[in-house]
């Protein structure tokens, strides 16, 4: 039976400020317990919220980059629920006034782009963290991370696979990061999304969707919503009925599972917070932040495509994170062959960098040292082959390309009196694949070439050798 | 409006209160009394009129993005019930 899919993603970034969204306690990540918890943020009586202009300074930077409208007047709401982590009784949001309306991220699924259209975004506080250790049966509370500033990012329903779900939370990702709004830290927190998800007939009324929450990895985004589309159509396709519900994935056994039923009871009775005024943001505010918005990945993406000439895809691998881009941008302007350069940064960079789970900011070969290697590839000292050797050495710190290549003795062999020499030795040693390969054996070309790689330890100039091989094969 | 006994108990539950069934009978029609007036108050004409956010014409002011509080878990946690490893304790709130 055929199923359609949709999806809605909600995003919480956290804002890359100093201090908290209504306090002044710092935001640092891993504090000792409570250290960075004040009194604002442990609720005591007859504190009072500030609001955080840099939190609203980064609301209005990404409503911009999204193409969005910023609320020229929004309202900070109360919404109420009872956990320990909350001291309040209630999280500081937004409810039907948001800073940011509207606005759109594009993205790219085999080849096929698409525009994922955003609902909202609006700035709320994070709650603080409840430690379930054992503590004589009791539950610890730590309050650091309560006040931190967010941006929930709210999509329309416009996602239709597991895989464009992926491509928008990336995209999201690294927009952000861009933006320089929020660190993205999944690991840490900084970057949390729930997916709505529900499955239906095509061109059928949607159907009842369930929610899965707190996804800290884009492989686990994919993983959980992969299982939940599975889990409907198997549940609607025997009898059954979808109830909407609040899930949670369970990565160690790949599934989702309800919360219970009392815990999602939303009745969170909204109101606009009476200790904040409303929020008002002037034309010239979001004119001066404008000013200050760096090129966008789909620029970048653009410019290299017309530009550089690069495929779409290997733009958007390049363009994936700003500090990529970035290293990219530094070997083109040394080494002018942006596809050399191009396959490089994604091959061997990415590889490496992958393998040692590093981000580019640490690799350990320059911009510039690695356009040093191109060049010895360009100007014929070395092959690609041995480039890759000397390029693992770089990584190992072993120096400079032009260092390794001389210390290990790996210059290319040009010079074609001493290749022929070796071409000859071949021949005369080979007598029967000589004779085997001038009766049509073409494939033993391949042989030959092995050979005299072996004999050269492939420092052989490859164009050269089958020049020379070809001639004296011919007899 | 009125609202119903089993009304009364949900909104109990989830604001964690327990009631019993006298208290909930007292809460209903105290409640309903509520609604009655509530109900007077939507009979009004408000279309055209902006919602208010907030009584006073003024705008929210903002604070600059830094660090002014210093570390006083030590003094704040005086008053709190349990303490363990600067962590404040409660009681279990997961099964």
């Amino acid at each position: 039976m055929q199923w359609e899919v949709v999806i809605g993603l909600e995003v919480h970034a956290q804002l890359s400020t100093e201090s908290k969204i209504f306090s002044g306690a710092s935001t640092a990540f891993g504090a000792a317990p409570n250290a960075q918890a004040c009194a604002v943020d442990i609720a005591l009586p007859g504190v009072l919220p500030v609001l955080n202009r840099g939190a609203v300074e980064r609301a209005i930077k990404f409503g911009l980059a999204v193409g969005a409208k910023v609320a020229r007047r929004s309202v900070f709401s109360r919404k109420n629920y009872f956990y320990p982590d909350l001291p309040k009784g209630y999280q500081i949001s937004q409810f039907d006034l948001p800073v940011v309306l509207g606005g759109e991220i594009p993205i790219l699924v085999d080849g096929v782009e698409k525009k994922v259209r955003l609902t909202r975004a609006h700035l709320e506080e994070d709650a603080g963290k409840s430690l379930h250790e054992d503590f004589h049966g009791m539950t610890g509370i730590d309050l650091n991370r309560a006040g931190t500033p967010l941006l929930e990012i709210v999509s329309e329903p416009d996602m239709s696979s597991p895989l464009e779900a992926v491509a928008y939370a990336k995209e999201l990702h690294s927009l952000v990061r861009y933006l320089d709004i929020c660190d993205g830290n999944m690991q840490e927190g900084s970057f949390r999304c729930d997916a709505n998800v529900s499955v239906r007939r095509p061109g059928g009324p949607l159907g009842t969707r369930r929610e899965i929450k707190n996804l800290n990895s884009f492989r686990f985004l994919q993983q959980a919503i992969e299982y939940e589309i599975q889990w409907q159509i198997d549940t609607l396709e025997n009898g059954g009925k979808i109830q909407q519900a609040t899930v949670l994935f369970d990565s160690d056994r790949g599934e989702t599972r309800a919360m219970r039923s009392k815990e999602e009871a939303h009745d969170y009775r909204y109101f606009p917070d009476p200790d904040l005024l409303p929020l008002e943001i002037s034309e010239a505010w979001i004119a001066e932040v404008e000013k200050t918005l760096p090129e966008l990945p789909q620029a970048k993406r653009i410019r290299y495509v017309s530009d550089f000439g690069l495929s779409a895809y290997d733009a958007g691998v390049l363009t994936s994170s700003k500090e990529l881009a970035a290293y990219f941008e530094e070997v083109v302007s040394i080494y002018s062959d942006p596809k050399v350069c191009a396959n490089w940064v994604m091959g061997e960079v990415n590889g490496w960098l992958n393998k040692a789970g590093i981000e580019v900011e640490r690799c350990p070969i320059s911009s510039r040292a690695l356009a040093g290697l191109l060049n010895r590839i360009g100007d014929g000292t070395i092959s690609g082959k041995i480039a890759k050797e000397v390029f693992e050495a770089m990584w190992n710190g072993e120096g400079e390309a032009d260092a390794i290549i001389e210390a290990r003795g790996l210059k290319q062999i040009s010079d074609s009196g001493a290749l022929e020499k070796i071409v000859d030795e071949i021949i005369s040693n080979n007598p029967s694949q000589v004779a085997d390969y001038r009766a049509g054996r073409d494939k033993l070309f391949a042989f030959f070439v092995g050979q005299a790689m072996k004999a050269t330890k492939g420092q052989a100039n490859p164009a050269q050798l089958s020049e020379i091989l070809k001639q004296k094969l011919a007899g | 409006m009125s609202i119903s006994l089993s009304d009364v108990k949900r909104i109990a539950s989830l604001s964690r209160i327990a009631v019993s069934d006298a208290e909930a009978e007292a809460t209903r029609a105290q409640l309903s009394g509520i609604f009655s007036l509530i109900e007077a108050m939507q009979a009004v004409d408000t279309s055209g009129i902006a919602p208010m956010s907030h009584a006073q014409e003024i705008v929210l002011r903002m604070r600059s993005d830094t660090v002014t509080e210093t570390d006083q878990h030590e003094a704040f946690q005086r008053g709190a019930p349990q303490v363990e490893a600067a962590l404040y304790l409660v009681p279990k709130v997961i099964e």
